[in-house]
């Protein structure tokens, strides 16, 4: 059949949907995850947690443990403290009057939350470790506890810290434009309390480690469960004080993280406290129960916002005032991300003349939080977008109109807001459009307004937004406190036989990067893409990189992998040029050959390339041999991505139970590298988000018990509960990056909390319903009906 | 106490000495070795854990090794014949059923039980199977559509 294949030209890998590579280790059970793996003479350590939100600790009686049977070893903080140093705080945002208050890998004298570490149990198996902990006599004498993030910064407040006066992490302000003139020039003022409730991310598989320490080397080995197992090799190293160059951490197979594995919890601590002490690897896998006290929590906002606009719907100003609970202790990133990721994003996508937000972190006694799929992103998103359909409502005018009246013109190069930031590139009108196409909005609203009058309760939402992510710059993170860089590296090495090995700092835990970087790579020299295999997770075999999270592995981590393939293309040209007798300027590129211009049948492909350069037996005056490269890729901003979500549901008036019924979301992430996984990131990310409206939230008591401490409490979305997601696209190149790529991941969490919530509030307008606390459970959605707001 | 049992898991017999107390999704990661069968919580909700008992979808922390004494124990690990991914192995691969693969394992399970017992299910049908098992990443869409296609006997688009 030469017909057809002199005729047919090679589809571009770069945009192609192919299957992920993945796949079959995960499909076979042949992966391998922390928890899977045995080391020869491995123990197992079991963590005893406080059942207190605050207690003293009056004694801790270790010595029936201690002779159970199969125990090894049974350790306190009184044996860590001034082993361990406190597990470190890592963003320091400036300017906020920033309390890091010491928390201890196990605590001593007083414990914070229920599930603060307090001793460990070391056994011969796992059931004998467990087992012994109940031999563990701790006595407590309990204290007042506080959970709420605004009544804990109200006088009189159980305190936790003495550092921490009042209970107060930091105190953050972001302020531009004349906020307080917008407001006096208003001619409308909206104003709502918006709770965005505790989260728990729960990731499927929960945290764990292993580690294994060689007293003889002094080389201490980890295997964790993280998202980025550099900044646990450089956390670690400076709590344990085990040098960098002789700690190394694997990354195995990781089964989600969604924020829930950047920082390094207590039980992370207190295995390798435990395998250095004993000489022996030492294994700690936490239970689902214990991940949902120890592992951390995300969002825990209380906010008063408000909105000044004139009748005809052009936004003034947005201010507001937030309490976000921190829980008991700084996690990692935990004040970065109602600050830096939340307040600097409060204009969204429109234009928004005046901004204030004074942030108050809140210590409370529940479980540290941290960053959760979206991290502040989510709460800003809410608030704007919530506000402006109360606006619309207010001046009676449709919210659809209100958007469109205030969003910012197209733009491809850069269009900087009050808030200070500069959005990459953005078409915001573009998305909405074809959002309300695809769903047919003007017969959406005939067809509510029918379903109202036959008594059927039908709402819809509208939600625009953009986001920040691919995280850097670095010269940025260090202005706004975050103790580490942005940048990503990447290393890519051709064998002899043309074969590629690619080398990446960042760290894939489901994201499918192994795939999608291989396109990158096969797109930019032209290889197969079963060609390149990517490695990742390992600190003794990977460059430099600050981790996947953000959104940013991608566009920072796959830029640098860009730039590394094409300092690869330009040393191949040399090479070519050298071969084919040509000067390397009148030397071409395409489909993976290298040809003298005008002569494409002389030529050299990569293959060709790769076997020469690696032998070296006739290589250019002063090339150096090999075919390899490295990068560094330091982003010159920050990616910003957006769209527009629409939902529609409809409320049984009998019950409160909302059902989705439609759900269109429309992303714009740049160019896609694989069209399926980003359609499959925008599924589940949608999906997180509707938990969070609908069913999901970590409750406490006023004692700070963990009311929804299990997955038999904690509500995530079952496939039964769920619509098809329509997932649509536009396609707006980041102007900066080097393959126009925006992030994905955490897009659809974003947006759909909102889109979700404005159609449930729509379709309660009969009622006169303007707010209802997240999640919208049957009874509060039908009590609220009842009560008419 | 020491309790005898006696499992065939994937074709192949395991005579252990166990604790009475030990649950099957021990028994398979840590006795068999075979460590594809994922503990995703301690309240038999996730669903991670499934494996087929005598044919039927069980969640491994839900039985005891004892219960499964004589029984014929199939796990993910025995799902490929030869090399060959089954009809739903090879469905959530071309549908891009999984993520980050920690609930494919019982996922795979569900979905085997649905093809088998349900012809040509509807997507809500597929939705109520899967309702044992949750996914963190997904948001079950892609999962629904391989379990269409493995229905489909691979043929449907």
């Amino acid at each position: 059949m030469t017909t057809t294949a002199a005729a047919s030209k090679p589809a571009r890998i770069f945009g192609s949907g192919i299957r992920r590579r993945e796949d079959p280790r995960l499909l076979t059970g042949t992966a391998l995850y922390t928890a899977d793996i045995t080391l020869p003479g491995m123990v197992y350590a079991a963590v005893l947690r406080s059942p207190y939100g605050h207690a003293r600790i009056r004694s801790l009686d270790t010595t029936g443990a201690n002779s159970a049977p199969g125990v090894l070893a049974v350790y306190t903080g009184a044996d860590t403290e001034g082993v361990l140093q406190f597990i470190p705080c890592a963003w320091l945002v400036p300017n906020a009057d920033l309390k890091v208050s010491p928390y201890r890998a196990l605590a001593k004298d007083t414990v914070r939350y229920v599930g603060d570490a307090v001793a460990v149990v070391v056994a011969e198996s796992p059931q004998q470790a467990v087992d012994a902990l109940d031999f563990i006599d701790a006595q407590y004498d309990a204290l007042d506890a506080t959970v709420d993030p605004e009544l804990a910064a109200r006088a009189g407040a159980p305190q936790l810290h003495a550092e921490a006066p009042g209970n107060i992490a930091f105190h953050w302000t972001v302020a531009g434009g004349e906020i307080d003139a917008a407001f006096k020039s208003a001619e409308v003022v909206v104003r709502e309390r918006i709770v965005q409730q505790r989260l728990i991310p729960t990731a499927m598989e929960p945290r764990g480690i292993i580690a294994q320490y060689t007293p003889a080397t002094g080389e201490l080995t980890l295997w964790n469960t993280t998202q980025n197992p550099h900044i646990v090799r450089f956390i670690m190293s400076l709590v344990t004080g085990v040098p960098e160059d002789r700690l190394r951490v694997i990354a195995p197979e990781v089964g989600g993280g969604f924020g829930s594995k950047i920082s390094q919890i207590q039980g992370d601590f207190i295995a390798v406290f435990c395998a250095m002490r004993l000489g022996r690897p030492v294994k700690w896998i936490e239970t689902r129960s214990e991940n949902y006290q120890g592992t951390t929590h995300g969002r825990d906002h209380v906010q008063d916002v408000e909105l000044a606009a004139t009748r005809d719907g052009k936004i003034l100003g947005l201010r507001c005032t937030t309490w976000a609970g921190m829980g008991a202790y700084l996690s990692t990133a935990a004040p970065g991300v109602p600050t830096i990721l939340h307040g600097l994003m409060l204009s969204g996508p429109y234009q928004v003349p005046a901004v204030k937000e004074e942030v108050y972190g809140v210590y409370t006694n529940t479980t540290p939080v941290d960053a959760y799929r979206g991290a502040g992103r989510p709460e800003a998103t809410f608030m704007l977008e919530r506000l402006i359909d109360s606006l619309a409502d207010e001046i009676k005018m449709d919210p659809v109109e209100v958007r469109r009246r205030n969003l910012i013109p197209p733009f491809a190069n850069g269009h900087t807001v009050v808030t200070g930031l500069t959005y990459d590139s953005g078409n915001y009108q573009g998305a909405l459009d074809k959002a309300l196409g695809h769903i047919n909005y003007d017969a959406l609203r005939r067809e509510q307004k029918e379903a109202r009058a036959k008594g059927r309760y039908l709402g819809i939402g509208v939600c625009c937004y953009v986001e920040i992510c691919g995280l850097g710059p670095s010269q940025v993170a260090g202005a706004v406190g975050f103790q580490g860089g942005l940048w990503e590296s990447a290393i890519v090495r051709i064998h002899p036989s043309g074969k590629v090995h690619v080398f990446i700092g960042a760290s894939p835990h489901g994201q499918g990067e192994e795939t999608t970087f291989a396109q990158i790579v096969a797109d930019e020299i032209g290889v197969a893409v079963t060609d390149v295999k990517i490695v990742h997770g390992d600190t003794e075999s990977t460059p430099m990189g600050w981790g996947t999270y953000g959104s940013r592995t991608t566009a920072v981590g796959g830029a640098a992998l860009a730039f590394a393939a094409r300092k690869i293309k330009d040393k191949a040209k040399l090479l070519a040029g050298h071969l084919l007798e040509a000067a390397v300027e009148d030397i071409d590129y395409s489909d993976g050959k290298f040809f003298v211009r005008g002569a494409p049948d002389k030529h050299k492909t990569i293959q060709d390339i790769a076997l020469l350069a690696n032998v070296a037996w006739a290589l250019p005056q002063g090339m150096d041999p090999g075919l390899e490269a490295s990068s560094f890729y330091d982003p010159p901003n920050f990616c910003y991505p957006f769209g527009t979500h629409v939902a529609v549901v409809e409320i049984d008036p009998d019950t409160g139970h909302v059902t989705v019924k439609r759900y269109v979301a429309v992303d714009d992430c740049g160019p896609q590298i694989n069209p399926v996984i980003v359609e499959g990131q925008v599924h589940g990310g949608v999906v997180q988000g509707l938990g969070q409206a609908l069913w999901e939230e970590a409750v406490y008591d006023t004692t700070g018990q963990l009311i929804t401490g299990s997955l038999a409490d904690y509500a995530i979305p079952r496939a039964d509960t769920l619509p098809d997601i329509e997932v649509l696209s536009t396609v707006t190149p980041s102007p900066h990056n080097p393959i126009g790529v925006k992030g994905v991941g955490e897009a659809g969490t974003i947006v759909s909390t909102c889109t979700v919530y404005n159609a449930v509030i729509d379709a309660l307008e009969p009622f006169k319903v303007r707010s209802i606390r997240m999640p919208l459970t049957p009874e509060r959605v039908w009590r609220a009906m009842k009560t008419k707001g | 106490m020491k309790l005898s049992v006696t499992v065939r898991v994937n074709g192949r017999t395991y005579e252990r000495e166990i604790e009475p107390r030990l649950l099957l999704v021990h028994f398979l990661r840590d006795v068999a070795g075979l460590t594809g069968t994922k503990i995703g919580c301690d309240t038999s909700q996730c669903g991670a854990c499934t494996v087929l008992l005598d044919g039927a979808t069980v969640k491994s922390c839900t039985c005891l090794t004892a219960q499964a004494d004589g029984c014929a124990i199939t796990t993910i690990e025995g799902l490929a014949k030869d090399g060959q991914l089954s009809a739903v192995q090879e469905a959530f691969w071309s549908k891009h059923g999984l993520q980050c693969g920690y609930c494919t394992p019982g996922m795979v399970f569900a979905a085997h039980a649905i093809v088998s017992t349900i012809p040509n299910p509807s997507p809500e049908q597929i939705r109520h199977g899967l309702e044992g098992n949750m996914c963190r990443c997904t948001g079950y869409q892609n999962i629904v559509r391989a379990v269409q296609l493995a229905a489909a006997g691979g043929n449907a688009s």
